[in-house]
């Protein structure tokens, strides 16, 4: 494996080729990534993306909160989907606990967690055209994007920051008029991908930017760890959430989009077609969603309703403690991952029996799919390396942490 | 809904494909197993781990090809100190499996996986910026996260959680 491509080290004098710095403050970054480039005229010679500038320790800080603390560090990982986070997080601490999570929580869970897919993928595509030249698209992405955001902010109270999910279930009761705005969402929503694709998919400049550009075969990703529509755009067929199924997601039907060269196109057109099947699975969680509690019946891990609080001694007792002492996790370790719309996440979370957690690592899927930018890029024009960087979906956050 | 209790017995869990896979090839690099909420741990002696990385990646029958995960838990004051952990996937079998090897804190060096899958590089200089941790055979073993200037593992446990100011 000849790929670790670690540092443009200068070998003794070149004059041929020179080293460019771009980022990290570039728009095509998106974010804080800061990319040097060794470039021969046009050309890119070599390329080492150099990370860090978001890194804030919050897997240091989680070892300092409760267990119910930590799910609000969650969403500041990846900030483009939160309830991915919050999802992975919680299904983690329910495995630690041996929670049995009531049928409508895991059903609001995965409708909450699809329309968090097409949330992000939207930012994708708009920043992404964006990058490539093609305006119109941001646009209209985030016109659907802002009603994605309404939704959350009527059953969070928050439109990015969320929250919405507990150890045990749900923070709230979704409110009234909540799955009719959401049907109503869903119902309109194709049309608008037919939008997208009208604009780009058969647009000559789109393809030329796009297709051939920044190859990455299977064997190679896979050796990399990429995963996601990074590794499904090269043509290997997984998917956690058919393949390894959490949350419930056994119960929904939908198909996974594969490329076949593995180019920015064809990871273009995976996430496209996600949004679609995203939809339809969206749809599938409203026409099921079932009746019942939406939190788990453990009064020691989750908060009692605000109304039993004020009339009964025992929730009251229990809400006092959970609030200032949190729970307690029988020791032992978890690797719980999810597929989030960039690839897999993964949290491991080590508990050593108290109310906080003694280890809590994120295993981010961008830190991974980050290393196939040199392979991508390597040989191309610099160009090209904004079409890549925009094609792996990068989110800084969850690279830093 | 009580918890069942980790199963430790090596005899029961011989029936594991990479512990079975391990323990035909070299009983000795196999310290340990532990069978816990439904996911394997295998402790793996220090000297063996690129070893039995590419042997679990090659294995014809049941390939764990997909390296997730490398990260570290500190267990200061405890000795051995770091447990190096790393998360495989068998893509085709949809199985996981960990591996996990347990160094000194006087001496925290193991054997690098970047020759197994090039993906470890980035995990691997994570582990070392944050925690101390050498992996021996890393092309590029530099701090990733942290300034290149920054002095300590922010991760260990001996490290203030509000830094030293």
């Amino acid at each position: 494996m000849s790929h670790l491509t670690p540092t443009p080290v200068i070998d003794g004098v070149q004059d041929k080729t020179m080293i460019l710095n771009m980022g990290p403050q570039h728009p095509s970054t998106h974010g804080v990534l800061r990319v040097i480039l060794e470039i021969d005229g046009e050309n890119v010679v070599r390329i080492m993306p150099d990370i860090g500038y978001l890194h804030t320790g919050i897997e240091k800080t989680c070892e300092a909160k409760f267990y119910q603390q930590v799910v609000t560090l969650t969403d500041r990982i990846d900030y483009l989907c939160p309830l991915t986070n919050n999802l992975c997080y919680v299904l983690a601490v329910e495995k630690l606990l041996d929670l049995e999570i009531p049928p409508k929580a895991e059903w609001m869970r995965v409708l909450l967690n699809e329309l968090t897919r097409i949330n992000s993928h939207l930012v994708w595509l708009g920043t992404h055209a964006l990058d490539i030249g093609a305006m119109t698209v941001f646009l209209y992405c985030f016109r659907e994007r802002e009603d994605i955001l309404r939704i959350f902010e009527m059953v969070s109270g928050q439109r990015m920051m969320t929250s919405y999910f507990r150890v045990g279930g749900l923070a709230l009761e979704p409110p009234l008029g909540f799955f009719e705005k959401v049907r109503d969402f869903a119902n309109r929503f194709p049309s608008k991908v037919d939008e997208y694709e009208n604009l780009l998919t058969g647009n000559p400049i789109w393809g030329m930017r796009t297709k051939g550009v920044a190859k990455i075969s299977a064997e190679d990703a896979l050796a990399l760890g990429a995963s996601g529509p990074t590794l499904r755009g090269s043509g290997v067929d997984f998917d956690l959430r058919r393949d390894m199924p959490y949350s419930g997601y056994e119960n929904f039907k939908f198909n996974v989009p594969l490329g076949k060269e593995g180019d920015v196109f064809d990871r273009y057109l995976c996430r496209v077609r996600e949004l679609r099947e995203s939809n339809d699975i969206v749809k599938q969680a409203l026409d099921g969603m079932p009746e019942g509690a939406i939190k788990a019946d453990a009064p020691k891990v989750v908060l009692p309703d605000r109304e039993k609080m004020k009339t009964q001694m025992e929730a009251l007792i229990y809400h006092f403690k959970i609030i200032t002492e949190g729970f307690s996790v029988p020791a032992g370790e978890v690797y719980q991952a999810v597929e989030s719309p960039r690839g897999e996440m993964g949290y491991y979370v080590v508990s050593d029996g108290t109310a906080k957690p003694y280890r809590v690592h994120m295993r981010a899927a961008c830190l991974a799919n980050l290393q196939t930018l040199p392979i991508m890029c390597e040989g191309r024009l610099i160009a090209d390396v904004v079409a890549a960087i925009g094609s792996i979906d990068i989110v800084l956050g969850e690279i830093d942490r | 809904m009580a918890l069942s209790p980790p199963i430790t017995d090596l005899e029961q869990l011989k029936s594991h494909p990479a512990v079975g896979r391990l323990l035909e090839w070299n009983p000795a690099a196999v310290t340990g197993v532990k069978f816990d909420r439904d996911e394997m741990t295998i402790y793996v002696d220090r000297a063996h781990i690129r070893e039995v990385c590419a042997l679990l990646r090659d294995d014809a029958g049941f390939p764990f090809n997909f390296l997730c995960d490398i990260t570290c838990v500190d267990w200061y004051p405890n000795e051995p100190r770091f447990e190096v952990i790393y998360h495989l996937l068998s893509i085709a079998k949809k199985e996981r499996v960990r591996l996990k090897v347990k160094l000194s804190g006087a001496s925290p060096v193991v054997e690098s996986v970047t020759s197994v899958w090039a993906g470890a590089n980035y995990f691997e200089r994570e582990v070392f910026d944050l925690f101390g941790v050498r992996f021996t055979g890393h092309p590029y073993l530099r701090r990733l996260l942290m300034p290149e200037d920054w002095e300590g593992n922010p991760l260990r446990k001996d490290y203030p959680v509000e830094g030293y100011r």
